[in-house]
C-alpha cells in the first residue's frame, strides 16, 4: 500500500459476515450508568447500557451528540476521571471487571489488550515527540524490549497502515504529517500491541471523503489479520452501512434499538432511527423533501420522563394510556424476530415502518 | 462598459443581460515563507488558481471538493473578504475584484455569508436583536423604529421565537444559532447567499431542519446560492448545478444529474465512489470503490499539466506537459480532462 505510483483502481467491496450468535464475548457491558455530579445537577450521561460484542466483530455506536455514545466508550478503557464520574454497572473485558479496577492494574491493560484511536489526531499526538517516539513509548510500556527493537517495531507498524517511506517518517513530527496520515500514524500507535478490543471513536470525522475510504479500508483490513473487537463510534450512518456487523443506536444515554446492520439500517424499529433515517439526504433519485425530526435532543440534566424520546415522538398517540410520558420502555425484541431489540411502546413497529415510514424516505 | 451600466439608487451598477455572477479566471495566491535553506525565497501558496464560474438569479451553484481545493477562499473571494491576485468577479457585470471599501458597500448588502461554525460566528456579547439588527443599520433599510419588528420578523421567518430578540447567543443550541446566522445574512435582503459549509457542523436530525429552511428560504425569496460542503449527499440534495475543485482549479462542472449519474473526470469519479452509502444494507449490491492512493500535493508547488495526474490511473505523458482547459463534454458538462469519459457502470447503484 506505500506504493505511490497511481495503478488501475482498486475496487474493493465488502461481505457482511455471519450472525454472532454463538460466539462469545470478549467484550462484556452491563447495565452501565455513568453520572457527572455538577454545579448545575446530575448530568445522567449514561443510563442502564448493556452490550457485548464478540473477537472478529465490529459493533457500530450511532447517535448525536449528547447520547452518551463517547462517555460510554470511554468507561470501557477506564478513562474517567473517578474523582468526578460516578460510574456503577460492570464492564467485563476478556473476563476483567474495568469499573473499580486499580489504577495500576487499568495502566497494564490500556494500550495493551485494548486501544483507542480518538477522532482529532490532531489534538491526540504529542507535538513535541516524534511520531516514532509515541509510537515506542507505548509499545515498551508492555513489552521489555530495547529501543532498537522497539524502533524497528514502530517502523513496521507505519509501514503496515500504509505510510510511505516508513523509516524516513518514524523520526518525523507530527506537524510534518497530513491529516489523512496522522490518523494512520494514531492506528498504528494503537495496534502497535495486537489489541484483542478497538475503540474507535469517530476515527474519520475530520477526514475528507476518500482519505475516510482508506482509513475504513484499513481498519476492516487490520481488524481481519488481528481478530480484535472492535467498538466504531459514529453518527454518519453511511460509514456504519459499509464496516459494522451490529449497530446500537443511542439516545439521551440509553440504547433505544440493537441488532445486525442490515435489520437496523433496512427496516429500524425505532421512531429514532426512522428519524435519522428521514434526515439523510439520498445519492440517487429525485431529491425529496426531508423529514426531520422536530425539536432537539434534551439537556442531560433533565431527561424527560418516560420515553426520553416522547417529546419529539411523532407516533406517542398511538400509544395508549399515556405510556410514553409516564413509563420507560424495556429494550426488548419487538417482533418475531429475537435477534434484535427495541426500547419503545409503539405495537407492531415492522408495520408501521413498511407502511408509513418506508415511502416516505429520502 | 460604464455606458452600458445602470447606476440604481441603491448604489449597484448592472450591465443588462449580465449573470448575476461570474468569475474569470480568478486567482488567490498567498505569500509564504520557505523553509529551512530557502527562508529567503518567497513561496506563493496558489490556494485557487484560475476558476471560472457563473450563477444565474435564484440559481444554487454547489462546490464541493476536499480541504485545501479553495472551495473556502473562493467563498471569501466572492464576498471581497479577499482581494483577488488576478482575475475579474463581476456582479451583475460589474467588475468588483478591486472596488474600493467605500464604493463596495452597496454591493456587500447583496451579496451575504453563511459561516460554518455557528459557535464563532457570532459575537457573544450582542444579543440576538443587535446582531440581526446590524446589517438593518448599516444599510439604513429600515427607520429605528422599525427595526424591532422588522428583527422580529426575520427570527419567525427562521423558525427561532420572535420574542428573544434581548437574549444571547450561548443561550441557544447548535441549530438555533446557525439559524441566527441566516437571520442575519437575511436582513440585508440579499440577492446571493454564499454558504459556506452552513450544516456541516450540526447533528444529522438538526441539519435536515437547516437545509429544509434553506430550501423554503431559496424557493419563496427566490435568492441565489453558492453553497459549499464536503458532504455530497446535501449537496446534491440542494443544488442545481455542482462544481468540482482540486487544487485550486475547477475540474468538472455540471448539473446536479449528469454530475451525479455521469461523472466524467477522474477525481470526480473517485470522489463519488467514496462516500458510504446506506443502500447497502437495503439490498442495493455494494458499488466499487476507487480508492485513490497518496495525499493531495502541495498548493505551493503544484504539479506540472493537469493537477490531479499524480494520482490518477489515467495518466499519460500529455498529462504532464499539457494543462487540460475545462471544456464542455455533454450538454453544459465541463471536464478539464484530456482523457474524460463516463464510467463505464453507475458508480452509485440504483435505488430499486
Amino acid at each position: 500500500m506505500s506504493d505511490q505510483t497511481p495503478g488501475a483502481p482498486t475496487t474493493v467491496s465488502r461481505v457482511p459476515r455471519e450472525s454472532a450468535a454463538g460466539e462469545e464475548a470478549y467484550l462484556e457491558v452491563t447495565d452501565l450508568q455513568v453520572q457527572f455530579p455538577t454545579a448545575d445537577g446530575l448530568v445522567r450521561a449514561v443510563q442502564g447500557l448493556s452490550y457485548s460484542v464478540p473477537l472478529r466483530r465490529t459493533l457500530a455506536i450511532v447517535g448525536e451528540s449528547g447520547s452518551g455514545k463517547s462517555v460510554s466508550s470511554m468507561a470501557v478503557l477506564g478513562l474517567h476521571d473517578r474523582r468526578v464520574a460516578r460510574i456503577t454497572g460492570s464492564i467485563k473485558v476478556g473476563g476483567r471487571e474495568i469499573v473499580n479496577m486499580s489504577d495500576k492494574d487499568l495502566e497494564g491493560f490500556r494500550g495493551g489488550d485494548a486501544a483507542m484511536i480518538f477522532q482529532d489526531p490532531q489534538s491526540s499526538l504529542h507535538p513535541y515527540f516524534t511520531v516514532g517516539d509515541q509510537i515506542m513509548e507505548s509499545y515498551r510500556a508492555h513489552n521489555n524490549v530495547s529501543k532498537r527493537a522497539a524502533k524497528e517495531r514502530a517502523i513496521d507498524m507505519l509501514n503496515r497502515v500504509g505510510i510511505p517511506n516508513p523509516k524516513r517518517r518514524v523520526d518525523q513530527y507530527p506537524h510534518e504529517f497530513s491529516g489523512g496520515m496522522r490518523q494512520r500514524a494514531m492506528i498504528a500507535m494503537a495496534l502497535v500491541n495486537d489489541p484483542k478490543l478497538l475503540i474507535a471513536d469517530e476515527p474519520t470525522t475530520a477526514l475528507d471523503v476518500t482519505v475516510q475510504a482508506q482509513i475504513l479500508d484499513l481498519i476492516a483490513d487490520l481488524q481481519r489479520d488481528f481478530g480484535s473487537a472492535v467498538v466504531f463510534i459514529t453518527h454518519d450512518l453511511g460509514v456504519v452501512a459499509e464496516i459494522a456487523d451490529d449497530i446500537l443506536v443511542m439516545y439521551a444515554g440509553t440504547a433505544v434499538e440493537h441488532g445486525p446492520v442490515n435489520k437496523i439500517l433496512g427496516e429500524p424499529l425505532h421512531p429514532y432511527a426512522w428519524g435519522l433515517l428521514e434526515s439523510i439526504p439520498a445519492l440517487t433519485g429525485e431529491p425529496q423533501p426531508l423529514h426531520p425530526i422536530p425539536g432537539s435532543p434534551p439537556s442531560l440534566l433533565a431527561v424527560p420522563s418516560g420515553c426520553p424520546f416522547h417529546p419529539r415522538c411523532e407516533f406517542k398517540d398511538r400509544v395508549p394510556d399515556d405510556w410514553c410520558t409516564t413509563l420507560r420502555p424495556e429494550l426488548v425484541p419487538r417482533t418475531a424476530d429475537q435477534g434484535r431489540t427495541s426500547r419503545c411502546h409503539l405495537k407492531e413497529p415492522d408495520k408501521v415502518f413498511a407502511t408509513e415510514v418506508l415511502p416516505r424516505l429520502p | 462598459m460604464t455606458a452600458a451600466t445602470t447606476p440604481a439608487k441603491s448604489g449597484v451598477r448592472s450591465v443588462p443581460g449580465a449573470p448575476l455572477l461570474e468569475l474569470e479566471n480568478v486567482k488567490m495566491h498567498f505569500k509564504a515563507k520557505g523553509e529551512g535553506l530557502l527562508a529567503r525565497k518567497t513561496q506563493w501558496v496558489q490556494a485557487v488558481d484560475g476558476v471560472d464560474l457563473t450563477v444565474q438569479p435564484g440559481e444554487t451553484l454547489g462546490l464541493v471538493g476536499e480541504s485545501g481545493c479553495g472551495k473556502s477562499t473562493t467563498a471569501r473571494l466572492i464576498t471581497r473578504l479577499l482581494e483577488p491576485t488576478a482575475g475579474q468577479i463581476r456582479y451583475q457585470g460589474v467588475d468588483i475584484a478591486h472596488m474600493s471599501e467605500r464604493k463596495l458597500r452597496p454591493y456587500r448588502r447583496e451579496i451575504q455569508l453563511i459561516f460554518q461554525d455557528p459557535y464563532s460566528s457570532l459575537n457573544p456579547r450582542h444579543t440576538v436583536g443587535t446582531i440581526v439588527g446590524t446589517a438593518l443599520r448599516t444599510h439604513g433599510m429600515v427607520a429605528k423604529s422599525g427595526e424591532l419588528s422588522r428583527v422580529q420578523e426575520l427570527l419567525e421567518v427562521v423558525g427561532l421565537n420572535p420574542e428573544h430578540y434581548n437574549r444571547y447567543p450561548h443561550e441557544f443550541s447548535g441549530g438555533q444559532r446557525q439559524r441566527i446566522g441566516i437571520a442575519r445574512a437575511l436582513a440585508a435582503r440579499p440577492k446571493i447567499i454564499v454558504a459556506d459549509e452552513p450544516v456541516s457542523a450540526l447533528d444529522v436530525s438538526i441539519q435536515a431542519q437547516v437545509m429544509n429552511l434553506l430550501e423554503s428560504l431559496r424557493k419563496e425569496l427566490g435568492i441565489a446560492f453558492v453553497f459549499i460542503a464536503h458532504d455530497l449527499g446535501v449537496v446534491r440534495h440542494f443544488c442545481d448545478r455542482i462544481a468540482v475543485m482540486y487544487l485550486g482549479r475547477v475540474v468538472e462542472e455540471g448539473p446536479r444529474d449528469s454530475l451525479y449519474e455521469k461523472p466524467q473526470h477522474p477525481y470526480t469519479q473517485a470522489l463519488l465512489s467514496a462516500v458510504p452509502d446506506i443502500g447497502v444494507v437495503r439490498g442495493v449490491p455494494p458499488k466499487n470503490r476507487i480508492r485513490l492512493v497518496g495525499d493531495v500535493p502541495s498548493p505551493v508547488d503544484p504539479p506540472s499539466g493537469c493537477r490531479f495526474r499524480t494520482r490518477c490511473w489515467k495518466a499519460q505523458d500529455i498529462c504532464a506537459t499539457d494543462d487540460p482547459a475545462l471544456i464542455e463534454r455533454a450538454p453544459a458538462q465541463r471536464v478539464a480532462c484530456h482523457f474524460a469519459e463516463p464510467p463505464a457502470e453507475s458508480i452509485l447503484a440504483e435505488t430499486a
